[in-house]
């Protein structure tokens, strides 16, 4: 894969933008169009970007590995079921809303029919959309990295390397 | 006729994903089919919960005393879309498995399952 | 080849037949009146004060059907899992 020096840098300058953008997709999946999904998919864009900017060696020497993104799927699946079993404990039922209204976290009383939009509303479902939001990240962000595995892809000293094939066979009769 | 139209273009959707799925022998275009086929139900569901100058079913900033689309049809399209994406990865897998162990991606030219 | 499956112009007879047949209920159904609201009309209405929710769609998925958002979350781990799993001999 060949990326010059402008790509590498627009990724490096355009990423953490992409990652704050799905975190408050996630956020106020409650609130506004969006969730848990959609913010997954695209903070997993962001890993994406970061893959196709730079070369997959850098990449995995520095500070990405498939098991870390193993495990944050994992802890979102976990934590999925853990606060829905957590209804089943501390309220009546499975997946009970046993945060909404409750004055605690995301505790807050919303105001009945079209209304400005409070944060901390909703009970567990921003909880589930948390969850769900990593979830989604680390599945995606898994694929990508094990689809990228599979390229052939040059190293960075061919890239930058000059290219002097070309003049050389120009110069032919 | 043309009130119909999202629905005309669901069946047109639905028969140009099956003579993908049906007519081609190239295994990446199958599933390029199958990706049609899952945004022509997208597109059913969806025109299905459609009401006459609905607004999307959120209530934060909406202007007051309008009617809302329904929204169990766009969440049963939400999960469509999700397990979508994770089925076609698993499948994109498996056909390059196949091309790195039979050399080919053609459906016909795998004589090893047939065999 | 010539040992093909199906037959290609049984196959396209099938597919000019299910098309045709699909694009009949399409002209009955009518486009912005749908038949059936009332299980919608109550998640538009009560969702506010059952679930907290301001978006509709979100209270559906994690709150009223919250076991096919289970599944599905199940559904996205396996496929991941069948990746890696696939991908386990080549990386």
């Amino acid at each position: 894969m060949v990326t010059g020096l402008i790509g590498r840098t627009a990724g490096r300058l355009l990423v953490p933008f992409i990652f704050i953008f799905g975190f408050y997709i996630v956020a106020h999946g409650h609130l506004s169009p969006g969730g848990g999904f959609q913010g997954g998919a695209v903070i997993a864009t962001g890993v994406a970007l970061v893959l196709v900017c730079y070369y997959y060696r850098e990449c995995m020497e520095h500070f990405i590995e498939a098991k870390n993104f193993k495990l944050i799927e994992s802890a979102g699946l976990i934590l999925f079921i853990c606060t829905a079993l957590a209804g089943l404990v501390l309220a009546s039922s499975f997946f009970f809303n046993w945060l909404n209204a409750s004055g605690g976290l995301f505790g807050n009383a919303v105001s009945y029919g079209v209304n400005a939009g409070d944060l901390f509303t909703a009970g567990i479902i921003p909880v589930l959309n948390f969850a769900v939001g990593i979830e989604v990240f680390g599945g995606l962000s898994v694929v990508l990295l094990y689809m990228f595995a599979g390229l052939k892809e040059t190293t960075k000293e061919e890239d930058d390397a000059e290219p002097h094939e070309f003049a050389q066979t120009e110069e032919l009769p | 006729m043309i009130a119909n139209l999202p629905f005309i273009a669901v069946a047109l959707l639905i028969g140009i994903a099956f003579a993908m799925i049906l007519l081609k022998r190239n295994m990446i275009k199958m599933i390029m089919g199958l990706g049609i086929l899952e945004g022509a139900v997208n597109l059913f569901l969806v025109s299905l919960g459609y009401r006459e100058d609905g607004i999307a079913p959120i209530f934060t900033g909406a202007p007051a005393d309008a009617a809302m689309v329904m929204p169990t049809v766009q969440a049963l399209t939400l999960t469509n879309i999700v397990i979508g994406v994770a089925t076609t990865a698993l499948m994109l897998v498996f056909v390059m498995l196949i091309y790195k162990k039979y050399g080919t991606v053609n459906a016909n030219e795998m004589r090893r399952l047939k065999e | 080849m010539a040992r093909c499956s199906v037959p290609p112009k049984l196959a396209i007879f099938l597919i000019i037949a299910v098309t045709l047949i699909l694009l009949l209920p399409a002209f009955g159904l009518s486009f912005g009146h749908p038949a059936a609201s009332g299980t919608d009309q109550y998640y538009l209405d009560h969702s506010q004060e059952q679930t907290g929710s301001n978006n509709v769609v979100t209270a559906i998925v994690f709150d009223f059907r919250g076991f096919d958002t289970l599944g599905e979350a199940t559904v996205l781990f396996i496929a991941v899992l069948g990746v890696a799993m696939l991908f386990r001999r080549t990386h």
